[in-house]
């Protein structure tokens, strides 16, 4: 495995040539995607916040990070480290460490379980077709630099693959850990999930660090889902505090699919995730289920898109956000409704709590509706804990740092029970105490 | 009598945003009994009960309250709650994601440490909910729901009684209890209260009407008017006020306050 890293290991190169995409490896057909991707990258050129995508969220710090390629193996991690973060119970979890595939630490399925989950380069150094068929062809056609980038430089990642009518019961852990302890250290993860028709995946796609320095995550994921297949995906970040975190998540669905589509975000110094889902067969249905907690200095943004091409469709989407100290959060959610997507129902709600006065909420709904007979909802509220509900609680014995806890963990109650996984659940139920516990001493300031 | 009151509270003046609504109010509860708080709209009688509680809303200006030798104003609504003092709401509030029965063991474990008491386990909970859901005849599925969420009005005046059933306090103020309560329900919840009754436990009802108290028999009557009370007696002052109304006794307030 060493000798095909040593490949494509480079000398660091600064933040400029990083971001100008490096080639990852591959093959010629993915050489060329590699080539467009970066031809991309020149003409969107970095985000700014004079961009309306990104005028809340400025990623202009990464430039002065002394950001490299991060290099594996340069941190032994065993499987005693990646005990803590493996949901997937007795299911299928696939490793990476600092963005490569550790064989050693996961557990694939085997030949006889009837569907296909590996490191994405050993796909494309065997049977590629499947990949020619999909990779970067969901991915929004690298409107998005970050995303560009990613096609450009991504050296590994999973491939997941669930023939016609086959259904995978236990879930399949996508599990990402940084691990350098040199700053800068940069991973452009690609994943490939394809289901075909008839078919039931559940995916848990988890992103954290084992390392206390600043790192950067570029992960794109591409989904596509045949004809009445059933995917659940559940997107768990949970980087440290310093890091960046940018992600993609694009779904492309055929007829009558059901994409139940999970985006709980608490970590990282400044994560963004694009959620994305094109509805382009009728009968297509997709949920949008998210939480993002910040606090501290955090900031996190959900930009998703909801595309409804045919008619048909249904999209409901239910985004919460809990914000505290001086935590920022960015939600846009836009939809649209082509001329042909007659019979659209779509439904989108983004509710904010806000912990302290110093947080702060950016929510931007963006509906664009070119059909005429359609159902389509949004709201959005920001508000703080309810007082009347924090004084009942209390006038029943409860003390005041509980009762507040309670209703900080009602406000998320609706999100994490869309979540089928149970290990997920009882995850996110710890991660959650933690996060409360952590805020205890910042809102202790008025108990009475 | 000799026998320490439990619940004193001497010259209370108590407000809420600059507007002072208790205007030196006196009243003595003893242990083990019922007393009734009557009088008009606007009198004061939810004010009494939030104060008591704990309100953060309120302000209280001067008096003092001591429930069983301790001064109440010093402690926080939960230290209150746990010193036995208990408020079943006017208007219950719903708390959505915060399901009834969590909330419920976490009150009453709670109370049950501040008391130096061990902590019951879900099971043994679970078996005491049960018996109080039958004083109540509260459905036990409503349990499993949020707390007061999509619950009917006397589904929740129930749900207080129930609580108290379930927390035992020393002292129970009934905030309009009965408003909104059909007849079998009001027999329901009265019948829960007059249950809980003990030697060493006392209850303020708040009421605006008689009704209530023909089936929790107060042993004084208390009316509020322009924040003070104006006069007491026993059950029967009840019956007179249905007859004869408030108003004979407001004039008699206006007049005390100028004189």
């Amino acid at each position: 495995m060493m000798d095909t890293l040593a490949q494509t290991d480079r000398a660091p190169a600064n933040a400029a040539t990083f971001l100008g995409g490096e080639l990852g490896p591959g093959p010629a057909w993915l050489q060329s995607l590699r080539e467009q991707a970066r031809v991309r990258l020149g003409e969107i050129g970095f985000p700014t916040t004079e961009q309306e995508e990104w005028r809340s969220t400025n990623v202009a710090p990464l430039r002065q990070w002394p950001l490299h390629a991060a290099e594996p193996g340069a941190r032994q991690v065993g499987p005693a480290e990646i005990e803590p973060f493996r949901l997937a119970g007795d299911g299928y979890c696939l490793v990476f460490v600092d963005g490569r595939f550790r064989a050693d630490l996961s557990t694939p399925p085997g030949r006889d379980a009837g569907f296909q989950a590996g490191s994405l380069r050993a796909q494309w150094e065997g049977d590629a077709r499947e990949l020619q068929q999909h990779l970067a062809r969901h991915a929004g056609g690298d409107a998005n630099f970050f995303t560009a980038l990613n096609t450009a430089s991504f050296e590994d990642g999973a491939f997941v693959s669930v023939p016609a009518e086959a259904v995978v019961e236990q879930p399949v852990q996508l599990l990402y850990l940084a691990a350098s302890e040199r700053p800068g250290a940069a991973v452009h993860a690609r994943n490939l999930i394809v289901a075909h028709s008839g078919s039931s995946l559940k995916v848990i796609e988890t992103y954290a660090s084992l390392t206390e320095e600043p790192h950067l995550t570029n992960a794109v994921t591409e989904l596509a889902l045949g004809p009445g297949a059933r995917v659940e995906h559940c997107k768990l970040q949970n980087e440290n505090e310093r890091a960046f975190h940018i992600a993609a998540v694009q779904a492309a669905q055929s007829r009558d699919s059901h994409w139940l589509s999970h985006s709980i975000a608490t970590g990282a110094r400044l994560a963004r995730n694009q959620i994305q889902t094109r509805l382009g067969a009728e009968g297509a249905e997709a949920i949008l289920n998210g939480l993002y907690l910040a606090r501290g200095e955090q900031l996190i943004d959900h930009h998703t898109v909801v595309d409804h091409a045919q008619p048909h469709c249904d999209s409901h989407e239910f985004y919460y956000g809990i914000l505290a100290g001086r935590a920022h959060g960015v939600f846009n959610g836009k939809i649209f409704v082509r001329q042909d997507a007659q019979k659209t129902n779509a439904k989108q709600t983004n509710r904010n709590l806000v912990l302290s006065e110093h947080a702060l909420i950016n929510t931007k709904p963006q509906l664009e509706i070119f059909a005429d007979d359609v159902k389509c909802t949004h709201g959005a509220t920001v508000g703080q804990l309810n007082d009347e509900a924090l004084f009942y609680l209390r006038s029943r014995g409860i003390g005041a740092a509980l009762a507040r806890r309670m209703l900080v963990r009602a406000f998320a109650n609706d999100a994490v029970e869309r979540i089928t996984l149970a290990p997920v659940r009882a995850h996110l139920e710890q991660l959650l105490t933690g996060w409360f516990e952590g805020l205890d001493t910042s809102l202790s300031s008025h108990d009475r | 009598m000799g026998k320490e009151s439990m619940l004193e509270i001497h010259n209370l003046s108590a407000g809420v945003d600059g507007k002072e609504i208790l205007k030196g109010l006196n009243l003595s509860v003893q242990a083990g009994e019922v007393h009734a708080i009557m009088g008009p709209n606007g009198s004061g009688k939810s004010t009494l009960a939030q104060v008591l509680a704990g309100r953060g809303e309120y302000a209280v200006t001067s008096g003092s309250v001591t429930f069983n030798g301790v001064s109440l104003l010093e402690l926080k609504p939960e230290e209150r709650a746990r010193a036995g003092i208990f408020l079943a709401f006017q208007y219950p509030v719903e708390i959505p994601g915060v399901n009834s029965t969590v909330f419920l063991k976490a009150a009453f474990n709670e109370c049950r440490k501040a008391r130096g008491e061990s902590e019951l386990d879900a099971v043994e909970f679970l078996a005491l909910v049960k018996k109080k859901t039958k004083l109540l005849e509260l459905d036990p599925a409503l349990l499993n729901r949020a707390v007061n969420e999509g619950f009917s009005g006397g589904e929740k005046k129930r749900n207080e009684i129930f609580q108290m059933a379930v927390l035992e306090p020393k002292l129970a103020i009934l905030d309009e209890t009965d408003s909104g309560l059909d007849i079998d329900a009001l027999k329901i919840v009265s019948r829960g209260v007059n249950q809980l009754r003990r030697p060493d436990n006392a209850t303020l009802v708040i009421t605006h009407y008689q009704r209530l108290l023909s089936y929790i028999v107060p042993d004084r009557v208390h009316v509020l008017a322009h924040g003070q009370i104006v006069k007491s007696g026993g059950k029967e002052l009840a019956l007179e006020l249905e007859q004869r109304g408030y108003d004979w006794l407001l004039d008699g307030a206006a007049k005390n306050g100028k004189p």
